[in-house]
């Protein structure tokens, strides 16, 4: 399914290293990946396709969400349809 | 398709703004388990409501993982238990205990549905079950109770109202050494609607379907959030602010309605499009009428803001939502919202206010603490202004008042969590007792004739 990642905190060096490293080891693919600085704050996007079942989902959830917490930053996947739904009528 | 704006301002809506999906309530029809006995009953009855609600915590916790939204409460509505319990109503607490034990089992925090429609008239099974919410609600922790005494189409049943004041005061006065906790959980209210996913005057209307999922949105910081970026619009524009804030709302709590019903084998009810405050700071109706302009909640010019608000919440979620339904518009619950809870310590609002203020809202005087000596046909003439604005207006409205006993003007109350901290506020001190016991309904108005 379609899903967002997201990673935002302060900048420092590998971030994308580490988290592109760690969906690869869990077979999502990455189709696009955008990067801001916002207000000091460095904040990337990046588009995946993950798998379809629930249980994979979740252990990308709480393996992202240990990662950030390991390297000081907010890394989060969402599915990309509540995206979809409040921002486009 | 979106931008990386677009994901960032919902990150933020997320973390920054409360945004949250309020409730997901799955509304259950007991009707299947009427037994010839209250203890088949209560037994059928805890059975139906474990076996159907069995997943709803597991699964609305996975949504939230999935989809980054907080869902905060997890709840359940039920059939009005006076129609399980006509013919032994006496015994209706054993179906009080039953549901409470399945809530407690469910992890879920309220069970909405110990109630009454008595809105034309009380037959003398829903006299005597409604003569047991104060023992009910004394016993059990997470039961809810609601009471519906009036419509636009019946007129306002007096008699019931007369009842209604006496038991509130009496499940204060059951629930004294928690300052008359008892009473957050039990509504009183004209017009209740059949799929209200709020607490604590959610039932599951005989109307519905076997099983329906009901989602309330909330929101204040978001929408307080996006006006503080247009200071100076005039209330043209900052109405469609708060439109398109609220369709954004919404539209997540359609997402998580469909997703959680599908999953949980249900039927999408509808979405509640109510904006729902909580103590926490950046999370307050009142604090978007203050962005609007107003020094204070409850100063002149409240009721026009809150109406604007409140209409400009509907047309956005209207919009965004396939089925809208519930209570649907600002909530001004005092202790629950911490820009009320200031102005009423600071003396800055009033019943009276708080009452003209209902006319342009959902839902009623919320949430109020008054003296704990106040009459129970005060309280009981309370409920009949709020009924009557109801009928008049064609829409719903409630009250929910704590008379703290041993409490006066001055004193505060804590509930603790959600249900927030409130001071006591003055009540008028007139006499309504010889209107009151007059009794009777009060026929509806000449508008309701519609047919």
């Amino acid at each position: 399914m379609r899903a967002v990642v997201t990673v935002a905190g302060t900048d420092r060096r590998g971030i994308i290293a580490k988290v592109s490293t760690l969906l690869y080891e869990r077979n999502v693919n990455i189709e696009d990946i955008s990067q801001t600085i916002l207000g000091g704050q460095f904040a990337m996007i990046m588009m995946v396709e993950t798998a379809e079942n629930d249980e994979d989902f979740a252990a990308l959830s709480e393996a992202l969400d240990a990662l950030g917490k390991s390297i000081g930053m907010s890394v989060r996947v969402q599915h990309a349809e509540i995206f979809d739904a409040m921002h486009n009528v | 398709m979106f931008g990386k704006n677009e994901v960032l301002e919902t990150i933020d809506m997320v973390e920054k703004e409360h945004l949250d999906i309020r409730t997901v309530t799955m509304g259950v029809s007991l009707l299947p388990c009427i037994r010839g006995s209250a203890e088949e009953t209560a037994e059928a009855v805890y059975d139906r409501v474990m076996r159907k609600a069995e997943k709803l915590v597991p699964t609305a916790e996975a949504l939230s993982r999935e989809y980054g939204i907080p869902i905060v409460n997890k709840r359940v509505s039920v059939t009005p238990v006076s129609l399980l319990s006509a013919s032994f109503p006496e015994k209706s607490p054993l179906i009080g205990s039953a549901l409470d034990r399945a809530a407690k089992e469910l992890g879920i925090d309220f069970l909405g549905g110990y109630s009454a429609l008595v809105h034309k008239g009380m037959a003398d099974y829903e006299e005597i079950f409604i003569r047991t919410i104060p023992e009910v609600l004394a016993k059990t922790e997470r039961l809810c109770s609601s009471v519906n005494v009036g419509s636009s189409r019946s007129g306002v049943n007096m008699d019931a109202i007369r009842l209604m004041g006496e038991i509130v005061k009496e499940t204060a006065a059951r629930t004294a050494e928690k300052d008359g906790l008892g009473c957050c959980k039990l509504v009183v209210f004209c017009n209740a609607v059949e799929d209200n996913p709020f607490m604590a005057g959610a039932f599951h209307g005989v109307g519905e379907a076997d099983t329906v999922i009901n989602v309330g949105v909330s929101g204040p910081g978001v929408v307080q959030h996006a006006l503080s970026f247009v200071p100076d619009a005039d209330l043209t524009d900052a109405a469609e602010v708060i439109k398109r804030t609220a369709f954004k709302i919404t539209r997540a709590g359609q997402l998580i309605a469909k997703e959680a019903a599908k999953r949980l084998g249900a039927r999408f009810g509808i979405v509640d499009l109510s904006l729902a405050p909580t103590p926490a700071r950046g999370d307050s109706v009142a604090h978007i009428l203050e962005e609007l302009g107003l020094s204070v909640v409850g100063c002149h010019g409240t009721t026009a803001a809150l109406a604007m608000l409140n209409d400009a919440v509907k047309k956005g979620g209207v919009m965004a939502s396939s089925r809208v339904g519930g209570l649907s518009g600002a909530f001004i619950p005092v202790s629950e919202d911490i820009g009320m809870i200031e102005a009423a310590e600071a003396g800055q609002i009033s019943v009276e206010k708080l009452e003209a203020m209902t006319c342009v809202c959902s839902v009623g005087l919320d949430m109020i603490a008054i003296p704990g000596d106040t009459p129970a046909s005060t309280i009981s003439a309370m409920i009949a202004d709020e009924a009557a604005i109801g009928m008049v207006n064609g829409k719903t409205t409630a009250v929910r008042v704590i008379p703290a006993p041993g409490k006066k003007v001055g004193d505060e109350v804590q509930f603790g969590g959600l249900l927030g901290r409130a001071p006591i506020l003055p009540v008028h001190g007139g006499d309504a007792s010889k209107f009151i016991g007059r009794g009777g309904l009060i026929p509806a108005p000449i508008h309701s004739f519609k047919n």
